[in-house]
């Protein structure tokens, strides 16, 4: 924001922050405002276009990421609370150049239409079989709740996690 | 969002002493009301102190209580042995909460501050309400009051408690542990907040500065029977319309001490020690359980749009009842 110092307002102060992020196992140093969220400094800053931005408040999950090893909400998270903390975001999730067995699944089963909440989704799903929480599909739905698909195609993503877990990969490790 | 200095604190004094010494200082844990309210406006401050690098989360059974530190997440209470073992209600009230991402985030402490869900308190472009700016008005009273409160609640705000683990940790007798400039206090959950009715503006016995470093939960007796049940619009990730978590002490076919929170309903965690009181030295039964109920809610203070809620809260609360007695419908 800026004032028009002519006519006497003043200039509110623009806070800043130096902060150094690892995401996806690579350090980065940062200047940034006090305000930005993890989500935009992804985005924004370090060109992580990936994570998706939904409502931007905390509802859609569509911003899901990994903060050491827990899945967050990237929208109602600082940057600046993340220094020294490991940030995995669904460009960090494949392995030498093959897709995650989640992310495999999710094209497999057809797990998603416009795409635009299945990076969230993706990462939720990782974190949930990690959580040991995919043993049922009444336990898949429960505690993939936080994410929202506009589209509609949650018995997709089911029958995708659920082949995760049935073939074995559900420890897959990021 | 007003541009903020952002500190991050390692000691606990550190902490109190840099929001003490700021009117326009808050404590950032979890985030997920702070943040949320500062994008909409309704909060603005010059200074967020960070408190997640305290020494503060983490669990530790001291005797027939259990002390949970205040950034213990709600996950992480969730997944404690003792919890699981002594304290079902809380852990069914923490896992009918929000998503397993706010809950991965979502500290004990913010969890018990959480600001009310009222669409006109979160929206500033509303000029009448008077937990925003005090003696504006209300304008939830004239609006849709689907997700509002009917106890503790009239004419001047009817703003709802939304938090679920408070309603078994009022019903347990937790207590709050705060520390502030000049020293430490504790303080009863179900003494630390105020009514809606009579202080929109003012939610709890909180001063500036003062910063809850925990609670201390009295376990229940071995053999107690409690639950909680949420009855609410979607199955899953969403707010009470009511709820209900119960605990009872039963043997030789008498009721020897019934515990009782309801959600959903009031402006404040609710406990109903009125109804615990119809219970105690009834046998456990249908009749009982309804008397109890009708006395819970009593004292509603309802509008066409919240009315419903006093007859499903009865509901809410009579068969969690039966469910954890076993009595049959």
């Amino acid at each position: 924001m800026r004032a028009d110092i002519s006519r006497g307002t003043t200039v509110p102060e623009v806070f800043e922050t130096v902060t150094e992020l690892t995401v996806n196992g690579r350090p980065s140093v940062l200047s940034l405002d006090t305000r930005v969220t993890l989500l935009d400094a992804l985005r924004d800053h370090l060109g992580l276009v990936g994570t998706k931005k939904g409502c931007d408040q905390g509802a859609c999950g569509a911003c899901t990421v990994h903060v050491n090893g827990k899945r967050v909400l990237s929208c109602l998270t600082l940057a600046a609370q993340c220094e020294g903390r490991a940030v995995t975001t669904i460009e960090g999730v494949a392995r030498a150049g093959a897709p995650h067995p989640v992310q495999e699944a999710f094209v497999a089963r057809d797990g998603f239409q416009c795409g635009f909440c299945t990076p969230g989704q993706i990462m939720s799903a990782i974190a949930l079989i990690d959580e040991e929480r995919a043993g049922t599909d009444d336990e898949i739905r429960e505690f993939m709740s936080g994410n929202l698909c506009r589209c509609g195609a949650y018995p997709n993503m089911v029958a995708a996690i659920r082949e995760v877990v049935s073939e074995g990969n559900g420890n897959a490790v990021i | 969002m007003r541009s903020f200095e952002y500190v991050r604190a390692t000691e606990v004094s550190d902490a109190v002493r840099l929001v003490s010494a700021r009117p326009d200082a808050a404590y950032l844990a979890g985030g997920t009301t702070q943040l949320d309210l500062m994008k909409d406006g309704v909060l603005g401050p010059g200074m967020l102190v960070d408190i997640t690098r305290l020494p503060l989360a983490g669990t530790e059974r001291r005797g027939e209580a259990l002390h949970v530190g205040a950034l213990t997440t709600m996950e992480e209470l969730a997944a404690d042995p003792t919890v699981a073992e002594r304290l079902p209600l809380v852990r069914e009230a923490l896992l009918k909460g929000a998503s397993t991402q706010l809950r991965n985030m979502a500290t004990i402490g913010g969890n018990l501050l959480q600001r009310t869900r009222c669409r006109y308190f979160r929206d500033p472009d509303v000029p009448k309400c008077n937990k925003r700016l005090p003696g504006s008005g209300c304008a939830a009273v004239e609006g849709v009051p689907r997700m509002h409160a009917v106890l503790g609640a009239n004419e001047r705000c009817i703003a709802l408690h939304a938090s679920d683990l408070a309603v078994p940790l009022v019903a347990l007798d937790a207590v709050v542990h705060i520390q502030g400039p000049t020293g430490e206090r504790r303080i009863l959950l179900r003494d630390f907040y105020l009514l809606a009715s009579e202080s929109p503006d003012v939610e709890n016995h909180l001063v500036h500065g003062e910063l809850i470093t925990g609670v201390e939960i009295p376990l229940l007796p071995a053999g107690a029977l409690s639950g909680y049940l949420k009855v609410r619009d979607r199955m899953s990730y969403e707010f009470a319309l009511t709820s209900a978590a119960v605990a009872l002490v039963i043997s030789d076919g008498i009721i020897h001490e019934a515990r009782i929170g309801l959600g959903g309903v009031g402006s404040r965690p609710w406990r109903a020690l009125d109804a615990e009181r119809e219970l105690v030295g009834s046998p456990p039964g249908t009749e009982a359980f309804r008397r109890a109920a009708r006395v819970a809610v009593q004292d509603a203070w309802t509008l066409p749009g919240t009315a419903f809620k006093v007859e499903l809260a009865q509901r809410c609360l009579v068969r969690e009842l039966r469910t954890v007695s076993g009595v049959a419908a």
